[in-house]
């Protein structure tokens, strides 16, 4: 008999291979943390999540992801709205363009902020002439994070908007909608699980980011330390519990993160199903085949 | 052509706007910077005997994690789609963690774990094996951040080829090692390659999860992110902003690869439709 799948045996090693490789490089440390955590008992936990220094990092990171969040929220809608849904030259050159911060080292993304907002940098001299700290104070802090996560949206938006296609939104122009109402009523309940996705990736890259942060913030405890930077001094510090303590709240972050992800993700298949099974006098409902390709390519 | 839709001068102005103040200019600070460098300057700093040990340390363990990702990454893909097991939709959801778990979360995970006291690193501890504080920590570390590239690339791809084309090779006579080599291999090629290019960039630049594990010996396992750190701290900013363009530049020419890389996916999907 002609079978287009491999022997038991074979698969059930291949299985096994691959969930060990994960248990080993993904399970583990995610359990590592709460372990560390938990060390020495509920109490230490507790204590070291009530420290002043530890709710001030939790304030900061909720504030810069507060801001950052919606920026690129803004512009991955209007850059997606530009490229899916246009023509025009260069085009490709612009999507190379927006995923350029995610080949950018953090360092070097902190770096040119510090050159450019530094005391030595290009607005250095005006801005202290003004008393104006942007550079080792919140504002580069913000400036940072909205650097390293700016292309997540607009990537998550981009392809699904294209697979769409315009039919929709011109059927609603040439029924006199206005360009708002097409958007508000055509454009974003078809778009709004990857929207999720995409502002829930953002958000915990922008909660997480280290490298970038740590560029531009100075380490000045209680004021500009960031969840991951607290992480960093309570670890150098040897506070072990402590530190996976803040860890632990991330890593919560990220399971919470992954969950949302996967109901946004299983909610949009469904109604791509659902939508595959009206009857044809709507041959355009969400295109199914070509979504999963390039919106998982690029994460 | 007459636009039916409206808001492209809307969204195009301010998507152009917003990416040069937020990336371009900024970016155009560094290669600036550069500029009031001296040649000898530049070299100097981007050259010296520990910057190039760096280099080495970078580029050298981001392969090698891409390619231990490539052949694992694959690996889970495949089972991830032809196979079915109970608990696959979180084993899925799973594959994602290093996207969404904070860099220096992982960093000081991974390092708990391999440290001589640490769960795994006291099994290989006896056999005067060290896995944290060197080399081999870098790594392990580029492994976790780079696993969901390959894997999130080959899947959809994986997912679309057509099973006719291996029932037909089946028919042939083909074994199913022979289909997979001759015509799964070849279809999904260039999701593999893609995949294995994103997380060799991702592993050069990254930084968080990297220096917890590395011990940061010069010349030894200290990476180039941290070079640039070394540098801004001693207030050498020209030094450390040559090192960034020499990353930077890197940067742009595995991204040219990587687009070069999903044009040839996007041609090869076309043609087999």
């Amino acid at each position: 008999m002609i079978s287009t799948t491999e022997s038991p045996w074979v698969r059930r090693t291949l299985i096994g291979l691959a969930l060990a490789f994960m248990a080993l490089f993904l399970v583990l440390p995610l359990a590592a943390v709460f372990a560390e955590a938990l060390r020495k008992g509920w109490d230490a936990y507790w204590a070291a999540l009530q420290e002043p220094d530890a709710w001030s990092a939790i304030r900061l990171t909720l504030i810069t992801a507060a801001i950052a969040v919606p920026m690129n929220l803004v512009f991955g809608v209007a850059a997606a709205w530009a490229i899916a849904k246009y023509e025009f030259r260069g085009k490709a050159f612009l999507t190379t363009l927006v995923d350029l911060p995610f080949s950018v080292s953090p360092v070097v993304a902190g770096l040119v902020y510090v050159l450019m907002f530094g005391a030595q940098g290009w607005f250095g001299p005006w801005l202290a002439a003004h008393d104006i700290k942007i550079v080792f104070a919140v504002p580069g802090i913000i400036l940072a994070t909205v650097f390293v996560t700016f292309p997540f949206i607009a990537r998550e938006l981009i392809p699904l908007m294209q697979a769409q296609g315009n039919d929709e939104e011109q059927a609603a122009i040439v029924l006199g909608a206005t360009g708002w109402q097409t958007f508000w009523y055509v454009t974003l309940p078809n778009i709004k699980w990857g929207l999720l996705y995409g502002v829930i990736l953002c958000n915990a890259r922008a909660m997480g980011e280290f490298g970038a942060v740590s560029v531009v913030s100075g380490h000045i405890r209680g004021q500009t330390n960031t969840m991951p930077l607290h992480v960093e001094v309570l670890y150098n510090e040897y506070q072990s519990v402590a530190a996976f303590a803040v860890a632990s709240l991330l890593a919560l972050l990220a399971l919470v993160t992954l969950l949302v992800k996967s109901v946004a993700e299983w909610r949009h298949e469904r109604e791509v199903r659902a939508a595959a099974e009206l009857p044809p006098e709507r041959p355009h409902a969400p295109a199914a085949p070509s979504f999963p390709l390039p919106s998982k390519a690029a994460p | 052509m007459r636009r039916v839709l409206p808001g492209f001068n809307l969204t195009l102005g301010y998507t152009l706007l917003y990416l040069s103040l937020i990336v371009l200019i900024p970016l155009s600070a560094l290669v600036f910077k550069t500029f009031t460098l001296s040649w000898e300057q530049f070299w100097a700093a981007v050259a010296s005997p520990r910057v190039l040990a760096s280099y080495r340390l970078t580029f050298g363990a981001a392969l090698v994690a891409a390619l231990v990702n490539l052949v694992f990454g694959l690996l889970v893909a495949w089972v991830l789609v032809r196979y079915s097991f109970p608990g696959k939709k979180i084993v899925d959801a799973l594959v994602d963690l290093p996207f969404a778990l904070p860099t220096a979360v992982a960093g000081i995970a991974l390092t708990a774990l391999l440290a001589g006291n640490g769960w795994v690193g006291q099994i290989f501890e006896p056999y005067g094996i060290q896995l944290a504080f060197n080399r081999t920590g870098v790594v392990i570390a580029l492994i976790f951040i780079g696993l969901p590239f390959v894997v999130r690339t080959v899947q959809p791809v994986l997912e679309d080829t057509e099973k006719e084309l291996e029932e037909a090779a089946m028919c042939l006579g083909a074994t199913r090692l022979q289909t997979f080599g001759r015509v799964i291999l070849p279809a999904i090629l260039p999701a593999l390659l893609t995949g294995f290019a994103l997380a060799f960039a991702r592993g050069i630049g990254e930084y968080g999860s990297v220096i917890f594990i590395a011990g940061n010996m010069p010349m030894v396992s200290e990476i180039t992110p941290l070079i640039i750190i070394g540098k801004l701290e001693q207030y050498d900013y020209a030094g450390a902003t040559a090192v960034a363009v020499v990353l930077l530049l890197f940067s742009f020419v595995l991204l040219l690869v990587i687009n070069a890389l999903q044009a040839w996916q996007r041609r090869r999907a076309g043609g087999v439709a």
